[in-house]
């Protein structure tokens, strides 16, 4: 049976199917996130020049990783809202920027608590890292320009300017380490193959799929607030069980 | 004893309070704002939905 995607795409269907996909998202990625724990340190071996260090990019990466792909999912439902005037795609930007941000940040915490022991520097002015930052910086431009403007479809127009013209700062952010000569080393597994130990990659991957799992779980929940609050005046909203039958239902 | 002796010397420790109870409390806090902006948006609705009928009366 052929199933007709573009019925989701309508805030009336989606807030349905978003609120039955949380639960499973959210506990596939706590699983997830034992599991790459369990791996990273009790599996993984020490690393023979960073010691006990090293585990921290089992956090690192996958943040690092998931700041720039949100972004640019981001960039890309703030497009799709810009061009089509679709609604949901707006939504899933505004819901999708304080979780990118908050990866940001933890990409350069946890960055900084790597370098400190390996280059002796909580921070330096390294391309990688500056490009990090300004990225930190544009969710955070995004998220406050969004909420500067009252009438939320201006609000939506305005801030996917500034996502879609901010998303050239993704390519620079993955190429700097090749572009310029950078103290953060460059990629450690390439399409060429990986002098990795299989067991800090397993941990990795697990990692980043949890991190995955949770950046969705939380954008569903969010979308779902944001289309209650954009389409309160509605007959659909009014006649939700949780809005008919009042407190205790949520 | 000065951070960089104290992380040399327990860097399990360093790692898991530095990084991971970080990125987990930063999680926790963004699930925690989440489930309120939840909560207010539904009392605002809910709220809404009241004088709608109340109106109608």
């Amino acid at each position: 049976m052929a199933i007709n995607w573009f019925k989701y795409s309508a805030p009336t269907t989606f807030y349905g199917l978003a609120g039955k996909l949380v639960p499973w998202f959210a506990v596939a990625s706590a699983a997830l996130f034992a599991v790459g724990l369990y791996i990273g340190f009790a599996v993984a071996p020490m690393d023979a020049t960073q010691g006990e260090f090293y585990r921290i990019i089992f956090i690192h990466v996958p943040a690092s990783i998931l700041s720039m792909f949100l972004y640019l999912i981001m960039a890309g439902y703030a497009a799709l809202g810009l061009i089509f005037n679709t609604r949901l795609s707006a939504m899933m930007a505004s819901a999708m920027a304080p979780t990118g941000a908050l990866f940001a940040f933890i990409s350069l915490w946890t960055g900084a608590l790597w370098g400190k022991p390996m280059w002796g520097a909580w921070w330096v002015w390294d391309a990688r890292m500056t490009s990090e930052l300004i990225l930190l910086f544009l969710y955070l431009g995004f998220i406050a320009l969004h909420s500067s403007i009252d009438d939320p479809r201006r609000a939506d127009r305005a801030a996917a300017l500034l996502a879609i013209v901010g998303s050239v700062n993704v390519p620079i952010i993955y190429f700097s380490v090749k572009w310029w000569n950078t103290l953060h080393q460059g990629s450690t597994i390439k399409f060429s193959g990986t002098s990795m130990h299989i067991a800090m990659q397993q941990a990795m991957f697990t990692m980043l799929a949890a991190c995955w799992l949770y950046a969705i779980a939380v954008t569903l929940a969010r979308v779902r607030s944001i289309i209650l609050e954009r389409e309160k005046q509605t007959k659909w909203v009014s006649e939700l069980p949780e809005v008919a039958q009042g407190e205790g239902k949520q | 004893m000065s951070l960089d002796i104290w992380m040399r010397e327990n860097p399990l420790t360093y790692v898991w309070i530095g990084s991971y109870a970080v990125a987990f409390l930063v999680f926790a806090v963004e699930i925690v704002m989440v489930k309120h902006k939840r909560k207010i948006t539904l009392q605002q609705v809910r709220l809404m939905h009241d004088v709608e009928q109340v109106e109608q009366e």
